[in-house]
């Protein structure tokens, strides 16, 4: 029996932005009542194209951002109603990874240095327990000891992003929310990375978002997927339902757009023309319809809301007659 | 014969005494009409490859080859005034990021009609008509008031396609494309790849595709160039070669891809990284990594050798289905 660590409903973030001088402010809804569960030792996938508000949602779960509105249950615990010290003892219990370990890692600071900041903040050990878990920890993600002394600058990518990794793992979080890991790294070391969060998943039971544009990845790593599309969710569920049979027809785009070695597993190409719309002028109605190629009146009106179809959720007014 | 011939092409840096190789005894050849890929992972020379055929390495690199032609000129002697009647006309690049690559400062519309003030000469209304023309050639939509806008103003798929533009204007023979895809979303780079390879055939241009991603030449190109820490690993046509990859380079890297291990927990991994400017092995440059590894591997250096469907540049290539040790 799995544990949910953290529960969204109808998560909202908007943000204003200044138009100019004596000009109203305009909105930005970048998070559009996203809702989602999250199990112990689960890999929830989270894609989308960039635009879609998979960053503002990571914003919103690691407490960096407070939601406009929707509530955030972490641990058991509503972000909403807990006060300054039960948010600080929160913030320990969600890391995060970031995407680029060019920029995430401070060039001044030793590894070591960085590796140990974590505890130093939040816990009570002595310099040498956290010198002794720093070591620990640096051997569990393939570093050696000697690297404890060094700077970041001395690293290969994949280095780095273990040692990001690492820094996220410190305080053996519940929940690692992961912004696009792999996507700055080179194929063989994407794997040699994978392979890291998934044997520490294993080890620690730690809950994964995984954020990703890369379907590939997501599809080797995931458990639950969501496909976001312009700050709302358009295809929730489990990771084999939606890849043996996707409803959406942006997850089918994705799907088909998404280039494979072999050509047994190229599905017909699905073309969608045109970009992602700004999200501070997004159409009226479903915000793909633009794009879609089975809009008809209807979706150019009412906005579809999630509904449960085949084993899992989707928000499309044709959902049905399309798969047919 | 073909529109490019490379033939022995090493690229060094640093200094005399102590050189850095970037690209080591480097073998390529487009024909017309023609998609050859290179791919490889960062540090392995593709793009430097590349710089030293435009020549935008003076003065930095040293650049040696047996032959280095296009179209029948010897780009290695050519003198720069020569190379400039070549370069942007016959022989066109896009680069990887097109938000950095297109000039901040002048409208769209300016730096497209550049290329055809510098090359052909055109003036006038004639030279805004060739320009809206490329601009609808591919597919910017409202391409008459896209013309007037700023760089700042466009999407990445939009900036990319205005790239594209600016390196057909003058009907080149060769595009080179240098990870045309990688900063553009999955559903953008399906419409980019398209655009692409539409106009290659539209025109019978050669188009030289530098990646790291093994799916996007596996779905275009008609044959590949593996690289590895400055040397071609392996060659061949690309049904074949990612079919049958035969050096254990190539394998690796197509095993590391997620796609390959299909409902698998860990994925096959290559260890270790490409080695660096320091630490190149003496003998083949791939051997510590090697899984099948054999003492000659690290004494000597393997040369490439042409075989039925392709060549490689491996002692033991895996010619028969090998299981990793």
């Amino acid at each position: 029996m799995s544990q949910t660590v953290l529960q969204a409903r109808d998560l909202t973030r908007h943000y204003e932005v200044s138009q100019g001088f004596m000009k109203p402010k305009a909105v930005v809804k970048a998070l559009n009542g996203v809702s989602f569960e999250l199990q112990a030792g689960k890999t929830l996938a989270v894609v989308g194209e960039s635009g879609c508000g998979k960053s503002t949602l990571a914003r919103q779960l690691t407490l960096i951002e407070a939601p406009t509105a929707g509530s955030l249950v972490l641990d058991g615990v509503d972000i909403a109603s807990a006060d300054k010290a039960a948010l600080k003892a929160l913030r320990s219990k969600v890391q995060m990874v970031f995407q680029n370990p060019y920029a995430s890692l401070n060039p001044r600071q030793k590894v070591g240095d960085q590796l140990g900041e974590p505890l130093l903040i939040n816990t009570k050990l002595t310099a040498q327990q956290r010198e002794d878990k720093v070591k620990a920890m640096m051997k569990r993600v393939g570093l050696r000891p000697e690297h404890y002394y060094r700077y970041p600058h001395m690293f290969s990518g994949g280095q780095r992003q273990r040692i990001a990794i690492a820094r996220a793992m410190m305080l053996q979080p519940q929940i690692v929310i992961a912004d696009e890991p792999t996507s700055a790294l080179d194929v063989s070391i994407q794997a040699q990375v994978l392979n890291l969060f998934m044997d520490l998943q294993e080890e620690f039971n730690t809950a994964y978002v995984f954020i990703s544009h890369n379907l590939a990845v997501v599809e080797h790593v995931a458990d639950d997927l969501m496909v976001m599309y312009l700050g709302r969710a358009v295809e929730v569920g489990s990771k084999e339902v939606i890849y043996a049979k996707p409803l959406h027809p942006y997850t089918q785009a994705l799907l088909s757009a998404t280039p494979s070695i072999y050509p047994e597993d190229r599905s017909i190409k699905i073309k969608i023309h045109g970009e992602l719309p700004s999200p501070l002028n997004p159409p009226s109605g479903c915000a793909f319809h633009k794009r879609c190629p089975y809009a008809t009146d209807l979706c150019g009106k009412e906005v579809p809301q999630l509904r449960s179809l085949e084993g899992r959720e989707v928000a499309c007014h044709h959902a049905e007659t399309i798969n047919a | 014969m073909s529109l490019l011939q490379i033939k022995n092409l090493s690229v060094e840096f640093g200094s005399e005494k102590n050189p850095f190789r970037a690209v080591e005894g480097l073998d390529l050849s487009v024909d017309q009409g023609e998609i050859v890929g290179i791919v490889g992972e960062s540090g392995s020379g593709k793009s430097v490859t590349m710089m030293a055929m435009m020549g935008l390495l003076e003065g930095q690199g040293r650049i040696v080859a047996d032959e280095l032609t296009f179209d029948g000129k010897n780009l290695l002697t050519i003198s720069a005034r020569e190379r400039r009647k070549i370069v942007g006309k016959d022989i066109a690049m896009i680069f990887q990021d097109p938000m950095t690559s297109l000039n901040p400062s002048y409208t769209v519309g300016y730096q497209i009609m550049e290329v055809l003030k510098v090359h052909q000469g055109l003036r006038g209304a004639e030279l805004k008509a060739r320009a809206l023309e490329l601009m609808e050639l591919v597919e910017i939509p409202a391409a008459k008031t896209r013309l007037e806008a700023y760089p700042h103003q466009l999407s990445g798929g939009m900036s990319q396609r205005v790239m594209i533009a600016v390196a057909l204007a003058c009907n080149p023979k060769l595009l080179i494309a240098d990870e045309p895809t990688t900063a553009l979303d999955v559903t953008i780079q399906a419409q980019i790849m398209d655009l692409l390879v539409n106009l290659q055939k539209e025109r019978n241009m050669a188009l030289l595709m530098i990646t790291h991603d093994l799916a996007v030449i596996a779905e275009v190109a008609h044959r590949v160039a593996v690289m590895y820490a400055g040397q071609v690993a392996e060659e061949g046509t690309v049904p074949q070669l990612f079919r049958h990859p035969v050096h254990p380079y190539t394998q690796a890297l197509l095993s590391s891809i997620p796609e390959h291990s299909k409902g698998a927990r860990r994925l096959v991994t290559l260890p270790g990284i490409v080695p660096g400017q320091y630490d190149r092995p003496s003998g083949c440059l791939l051997s510590p990594r090697c899984p099948y590894v054999q003492e000659r591997c690290r004494n000597e250096r393997p040369g490439i050798t042409a075989h039925e469907h392709g060549a490689v540049r491996c002692f033991y290539p895996l010619f028969e289905k090998k299981e990793a040790p």
